[in-house]
């Protein structure tokens, strides 16, 4: 039988890597009888969900940075240099 | 020279087509502008070194990306502090959260966050989030965001910090347990939550 402390470790493993069927089993039991682990694992799918809308804000708020004209030419020149060796 | 016939043509058109988007894939994660510029420089001169070994399979702009991904994780590796603080054995605020004893049940259990989704749509949630993982010990916080914002998967975030696997789920699982708790007093438990 997992401790609650166990099966946080589990969920919280479960995003990370792919559990065995003997871990996923124990999991559930504990699940069944155990509200506030079904509440953090909830939060656990939660926080996953934050991270990632996180990201895609930021990557919509740089939706305008883009490399500067200088540097496009800069790179270039570089390119061109490295091409010639 | 291996003719694919779709022949692009040069590390300069690649800059001109897909320039934009490597850089601000690198800008997002390095958030300095010059090194960015250097990455595209170095991905593009890489790819250009490495074209014969372009398949075809994934778009050329994927195939880009996946070597800019590399160049990131040796950046990482070279330039990121070390790894902040040795790996403590034992983070106290995080076992404080379960009972000592065998049965090692939640000291206060985690509440039902009823509707959270809603928070993401909230301005003043996303500053509670941030500030929390500010608050994280360093080498939590650099864990969490190298596998959970800059989406490295597992073998790139450990070669990164030069940790084994499960020394980063230990230490993921201490984040994420902090994460939670702080989440939960600064918002969910509130009224603002609501």
């Amino acid at each position: 039988m997992l401790t609650c402390k166990q099966a946080s470790e589990i969920i919280s493993q479960s995003y990370d890597r792919r559990l065995s069927w003997r871990e996923r089993l124990s999991l559930r039991l504990h699940l069944l009888i155990c509200d506030a682990c079904t509440n953090f694992a909830k939060h656990m799918r939660f926080l996953r969900q934050a991270a990632r809308r996180f990201v895609q804000g930021q990557a919509e708020a740089d939706e305008q940075v883009r490399l500067s004209a200088e540097a496009v030419a800069r790179i270039k020149q570089e390119l061109a240099r490295q091409q010639k060796r | 020279m291996a003719t694919s016939e779709a022949a692009p043509t040069s590390p300069q058109d690649w800059l001109d087509q897909h320039g934009d988007v490597l850089y601000r894939y690198a800008y997002f994660r390095l958030r300095d502008s010059a090194q960015a510029e250097d990455l595209v420089q170095e991905t593009l001169l890489a790819a250009w070194q490495a074209r014969q070994r372009f398949s075809g399979r994934s778009t050329e702009r994927t195939w880009l990306i996946g070597i800019l991904k590399n160049k990131l994780v040796d950046y990482f590796r070279k330039h990121r502090e070390q790894p902040l603080g040795d790996i403590a054995d034992t983070d106290a605020e995080v076992d404080a959260l379960f009972e000592n004893d065998a049965d090692q049940h939640w000291r206060i259990s985690p509440m039902d966050w009823a509707n959270p989704t809603q928070a993401l749509q909230q301005k003043q949630f996303w500053k509670v989030f941030t500030a929390c993982i500010d608050a994280l010990p360093p080498r939590q916080a650099q864990v969490f965001s190298l596998c959970e914002l800059d989406e490295l998967d597992n073998d790139e975030a450990c070669k990164v910090l030069g940790v084994a696997p499960t020394n980063l789920w230990v230490m993921l699982h201490r984040a994420r347990l902090r994460l939670r708790q702080c989440l939960e007093t600064s918002w969910f438990g509130h009224e603002g939550g609501r």
